[in-house]
């Protein structure tokens, strides 16, 4: 099933680009992240697919038909902003119906019926049943963003486009949020492309994911694959994981972890070191500190050098006591270069 | 509040508001008093039956109909204007800005020489026959006020966050559909705002009715001008100039209603490149800047044609003083005099516009210094619609003896201006004060600074852009103006739009014609100041 095919895809602002020579396929009925940090140009991408900037180069399009000729509103792609973006002079229910005046003709006045019964449904979907009547400006952030949801909703978009849609909110509700996105969007099984900076978003809402950086598409893949497999250095770092090593400290890991295999370069998470008094690793403590849920360490391994580790949150460790760890495979991962 | 702190508020509020006082409330009194007491006796009945004569009814529906007709037009011409000057980025659009803001501080009697030289029967648009028509009179008003719809309705265009209208198209709006359901709404209270403010200037309109008027048509400011010096009848006039206050006070109420404060928080709108689909609105403001620079133009091209050819007789001729002695003054001292009293009204305006918009833009606590604030807010706009007329001739009559007694005083001209333009010198400045984050003035305070070291870190440095700019502006406001002037000026001290108002009573090609090479000087010092005005980018000159 095509869906979305980006391709060569350029977008210039006075010169620089800001989309360059990006290919990205989004497939019918899936949900797409494209993670980049601030300025990478994701945002613009979005964009672009709205069809709200014009594209330098490249093409876009959607189960097969190019979209270079096709105005915003005819491309059936709805955009929910950051921020919701709700007319703030209509009420709830007039926001999430604005899409099904837009279909009845201009001199038809008054709802209809199963008009006011659509934008009830949409509310319930997105757990706002009885807001109807309520203003934007006396809503939360996060209501104002379901509210925002169900308006795009109402559309029946062949693809949703979200930009950065729970950033805006604090942690707690990004959380809750984050799993309720993903329910409704598998529920309404519309195809979605989302963009964030915000790894954790990604990973909770998208089954599939594309690493953005400086305008170039780094890596595209399975959110999985990606995370297990990060393209280079800078992409494993920015999903997350604490440390890159190379060099003599990489190859002792090696000889632990996968003595046949040949690469050179690793990423590891702050667990993929553990402290086991049995573990074949013999290192100093350089720095301990209690969180809830571990306690966190900065080690310096002989043999390999500074690196993150974790231990039981009960365990008592004195800086610059010797001890003892292992490693955690599954949570490191190899890097291509050198592999 | 402590009680020093009221005491420094009202302290500060007491020189405005005295000067208000005397040079606004009590001259206006004055005058309104001189009809409502003809004979030392309150007179109702007689004010009544002024507005029963018939020749009254015919100058309020010509000055309600010329006034709507010419707002309706303005916004008309002025919303597509405003989208493509402060929407679109294209190169030389500041400088379009620029040209569109201009014809707003041209003094009126020069719109008035241009428009009558364009349209008479020997001039370039002689052919259309509008010489003396009503359709040229509201023509002139559309061409002043223009300007204001573009300025008042651009900036809140620049204040509409575009993605809700990107939003609305991504949902499957058209272009059409998103403007009207999604950025009418938003603009809708800077229209109102806008419309109300023009249909205020065009029903208060002076200078270019009386000019292009002839003696066809009057409206309600014109006929005070004629009843108190043509025919003296002091109530008929009284009687005009309160319902026009009354009217005004209203206007400037429902003006106050819809001008809201912008959405602090709000994301900056960035002008984007035209695309095709611009291409109808693009033509409808080059047709907008063609109409509003035709009768420059041809006002330029004509003060530089002489009998001989082209040449800059008629700029020699300034010197002098007319054909037949017209004047008692050559015209260039008149532009000494008018430079003069102009820096003097800045000046004046400056200081109190600045207490004024101080005092306005403070955010208060209680409900009652809101209220307070409100009604100071409002009362310092009211010199912006009460007939300049009323004001000139109330001086007249109560600043010529004791208690107050400037007959003599070269301060009087200025000090009518700077009422005259203080309003706008508040528009212009308190916007700009209000726009400061009222946490940097905490966190100025708690890091140690008293009030005034507050103002001069937190407030002046943002503020001193709009002060720059709002002196300009009332210095081109007062440098043309008009209404009040006429009546204050004395004939051996005329400012230059007295002097051109002279010489085109005046019979004589000649003087016609230096009065048009005299409007080319004044509307070139005004736009001098107004181009240096604009290149400070203080987003609140002009707007309402």
């Amino acid at each position: 099933m095509p869906g979305l095919e980006i391709h060569g895809l350029t977008v210039r602002f006075d010169g620089a680009a800001a989309v360059d020579a990006v290919d990205l396929d989004v497939p019918a009925g899936s949900v797409t992240a494209v993670l980049g940090p601030s300025g990478s140009g994701k945002s613009t991408l979005l964009r672009a697919v709205a069809g709200l900037e014009p594209p330098a180069a490249g093409s876009i399009r959607y189960d097969g038909r190019d979209l270079a000729s096709t105005p915003t509103h005819r491309r059936g792609f709805a955009l929910m902003f950051q921020d919701g973006q709700l007319f703030p002079h209509q009420t709830v229910g007039r926001n999430v119906g604005y899409a099904l005046r837009l279909r009845r003709p201009a001199w038809r006045r008054g709802a209809r019926p199963e008009e006011g019964r659509r934008v009830d449904e949409l509310l319930e979907l997105v757990g706002l049943a009885g807001y109807r009547d309520r203003m934007p400006g006396t809503l939360s952030g996060g209501e104002r963003q379901r509210v925002a949801l169900a308006r795009s909703l109402a559309v029946e978009p062949r693809m949703l486009l979200l930009d950065e849609p729970l950033s805006a909110l604090d942690r707690d509700l990004r959380e809750r949020l984050a799993a309720e996105l993903h329910d409704i969007l598998r529920r309404a099984g519309t195809t979605t492309l989302l963009v964030t900076h915000d790894q954790e978003e990604a990973f909770a809402i998208a089954d599939r994911m594309a690493v953005l950086r400086s305008g170039r598409l780094v890596q595209a893949g399975s959110v999985t694959d990606v995370w297990r497999q990060p393209a280079d250095a800078w992409t494993a770092r920015f999903l997350g994981y604490a440390t890159v090593i190379d060099g003599a400290g990489a190859a002792a890991l090696r000889a632990l972890v996968d003595p046949a295999a040949t690469w050179t370069q690793l990423a590891l998470r702050r667990s993929a070191i553990r402290l086991d008094p049995g573990g074949p690793l013999r290192a100093r403590v350089l720095s301990a500190r209690v969180t809830p849920e571990q306690l966190r360490l900065e080690l310096e391994v002989d043999g390999v050098g500074r690196l993150p580790a974790v231990a039981e949150p009960g365990l008592v460790v004195t800086v610059g006591e010797t001890v003892r760890a292992r490693v955690v495979p599954d949570r490191l991962a190899a890097l291509p270069q050198g592999r | 509040m402590t009680v020093r702190a009221r005491l420094a508020v009202a302290a500060l509020a007491a020189t405005p508001v005295i000067v208000l006082a005397v040079f606004f409330v009590y001259p206006v009194a004055g005058m309104v008093g001189r009809g409502l007491y003809p004979d030392g006796s309150l007179d109702l009945g007689g004010v009544l039956s002024v507005l029963g004569r018939p020749r009254v009814h015919r100058v309020l529906w010509f000055t309600v109909w010329s006034a709507g007709l010419a707002t309706a037009l303005a916004v008309v011409l002025g919303v597509p204007a405003a989208f493509v000057l402060h929407r679109l980025r294209f190169p030389g659009v500041g400088v379009v800005r620029t040209l569109v803001v201009l014809p707003f501080v041209l003094p009126t009697v020069v719109v008035g020489v241009a428009f009558r030289h364009l349209i008479a029967p020997s001039g370039p648009l002689g052919a259309l026959h509008l010489d003396g028509t009503a359709a040229a009179i509201v023509a002139a008003l559309v061409f002043f006020n223009v300007s204001v719809v573009v300025r008042t309705v651009g900036a809140f265009w620049e204040g509409l966050d575009p993605r809700a209208e990107e939003a609305a198209a991504t949902l499957g709006a058209s272009p059409l559909r998103v403007f009207a359901t999604v950025t009418l709404p938003g603009l809708l209270p800077g229209i109102a705002s806008a419309a109300s403010v023009v249909f205020l200037f065009c029903s208060t309109a002076f200078g270019v009715v009386l000019t292009m008027g002839g003696l066809r048509y009057a409206n309600v400011e014109t006929e005070i001008y004629l009843l108190t010096t043509q025919e003296l009848d002091l109530r008929a006039a009284a009687a005009l100039s309160i319902l026009q206050l009354v009217v005004i006070v209203i206007l400037l109420g429902l003006s106050a209603r819809t001008r809201r404060a912008p959405a602090p928080g709000r994301a900056a709108a960035i002008a984007r490149r035209p695309r095709r689909r611009d291409t109808a609105l693009l033509l409808w403001t080059a047709a907008v800047v063609v109409f509003l620079l035709t009768p420059l133009a041809s006002l330029v091209l004509a003060s530089v044609h002489t009998d001989d050819g082209w040449g800059l007789g008629h700029y020699r001729a300034l010197q002098t003083t007319g054909q037949g002695n017209a004047l008692l003054v050559p015209v260039t001292e008149a532009l000494w005099t008018s430079l003069r009293i102009a820096a003097g009204a800045a000046a004046l305006a400056l200081v109190l516009g600045c207490l004024v918009s101080y005092l306005v833009s403070r955010r208060w606590r209680t409900r009652m210094g809101r209220r307070l604030s409100r009604v100071f807010d409002g009362a310092f706009m009211l010199p912006l619609g009460v007939s300049a007329v009323t004001l000139g001739f109330g001086f007249l009559i109560t600043l010529d003896h004791p208690p107050v007694d400037l007959r003599t005083s070269p301060l009087l001209i200025p000090i009518a201006q700077a009422m005259v333009a203080l309003p706008l010198v508040v528009r212009t400045v308190a916007p700009v004060l209000e726009s400061v984050d009222e946490r940097q003035r905490e966190a100025a305070a708690s890091l140690g600074a008293g009030p005034l070291r507050v103002l001069l870190a937190v407030d002046l440095p943002v503020a001193l852009p709009a002060l720059v700019a709002a002196t300009g502006f009332a210095f081109a406001v007062s440098l043309g103006e008009f209404g009040a002037t006429s009546f204050l000026a004395r004939d051996d001290h005329p400012t230059l739009p007295v002097v051109i108002f002279r010489l085109i009573s005046h019979p004589g090609e000649a003087n016609f014609a230096m009065a048009m090479a005299a409007s080319v000087v004044l509307a070139g010092a005004t736009s001098v100041v107004m181009l240096l005005v604009e290149r400070l980018r203080v987003g609140s000159v002009g707007a309402f």
